[in-house]
């Protein structure tokens, strides 16, 4: 196959892989934050305890995310290594 | 910022290794610790005057945080979760200064997971048998077996995985940043990618392992 095509088709499945890796994230981390709000709210003596545990779950909730930029990583180091 | 996505400069070679400029940053990150360890630790005393006070505080810190995750009784783990700890905190941080950080580099985050991954077996064989653990994969129905094999494998390999992405996400960006406005503008970034992702990191890293091997022991 012609290899500038082929160098097309990874850059664009790059810039898709992380448009779409970061809708989920993106939204399962806001509503985590608003519940953990609302919880800060009803107790506010409990907020470092409650911060730390919300920073603990957001953090591996990102991991998918950081799967799409490594598959994008990949992808454009295929592409530089064909042009 | 083409650099940051190529693999790491090989400097050198030892036989038949490579030695990359993310591997001589590790060392000049564990040689600084080696120091500054030594020197904290010269002349103790029961009352800590200076660095000791720092050094008393930070091993307190790992002490809260195998007694929150695993239980007062494996505390036998100090020393490893402390190095770890301190090591992968200095080489997320290495980045402020403009080098390539240890942890961009997926060979080192790779080599910490695959420690973990060795420590959940090993610690998992040894307190129910090697009969025993391999039942324990086998719960809560027989034919789950190959899927919770498939999950164990998976497991290291996302720790290995987020820590390597978190760090070279925020490198690039940071040399997209210094690419266009290099004089002010920067500062509040790196305190962002630098400073608050490198230490949420390495408390996502060591307390998913603690969580992991204390799991695999009960």
């Amino acid at each position: 196959m012609d290899p500038i095509l082929v160098a097309v088709g990874a850059v664009i499945g790059a810039g898709l892989a992380v448009g779409l890796a970061a809708i989920g994230p993106g939204a399962g981390q806001g509503f985590v934050a608003g519940k953990a709000v609302e919880a800060i709210g009803r107790q506010p003596e409990a907020q470092s305890q409650i911060m730390i545990t919300m920073l603990l779950g957001q953090a591996v909730a990102e991991t998918t995310g950081i799967y799409g930029l490594v598959v994008s990583l990949i992808l454009v180091g295929i592409a530089q290594g064909l042009i | 910022m083409e650099r940051f996505l190529e693999a790491p400069r090989v400097i050198f070679r030892i036989g038949p290794l490579p030695i990359t400029e993310t591997v001589i940053n590790g060392w000049l990150v564990m040689a600084a610790l080696m120091v500054v360890g030594f020197i904290a630790t010269r002349g103790l005393r029961s009352r800590p005057r200076g660095l000791q006070t720092v050094a008393e505080m930070i091993v307190q810190g790992c002490q809260q945080l195998i007694e929150m995750t695993m239980g007062s009784d494996k505390m036998g783990f100090l020393g490893y979760i402390g190095s770890l700890t301190m090591f992968i905190l200095f080489t997320n941080l290495v980045g402020l200064t403009g080098l390539r950080p240890p942890t961009s580099d997926l060979n080192i985050t790779m080599g910490l997971a695959l420690i973990t991954f060795l420590m959940i077996h090993y610690y998992g064989a040894r307190s129910h048998g090697v009969g025993g653990y391999i039942k324990t994969l086998a719960q809560p129905v027989v034919f789950l077996l190959p899927i919770n094999i498939v999950g164990e494998l998976a497991r290291p390999l996302s720790l290995g995985i987020r820590l390597f992405g978190n760090i070279i996400g925020g490198t690039i960006i940071m040399a997209m940043i210094y690419d266009g406005v290099a004089v002010l503008v920067p500062v509040p970034f790196h305190l962002y990618f630098d400073v608050f992702v490198g230490i949420l990191q390495t408390f996502i890293f060591v307390a998913l392992t603690m969580v992991f091997v204390g799991q695999a022991m009960e």
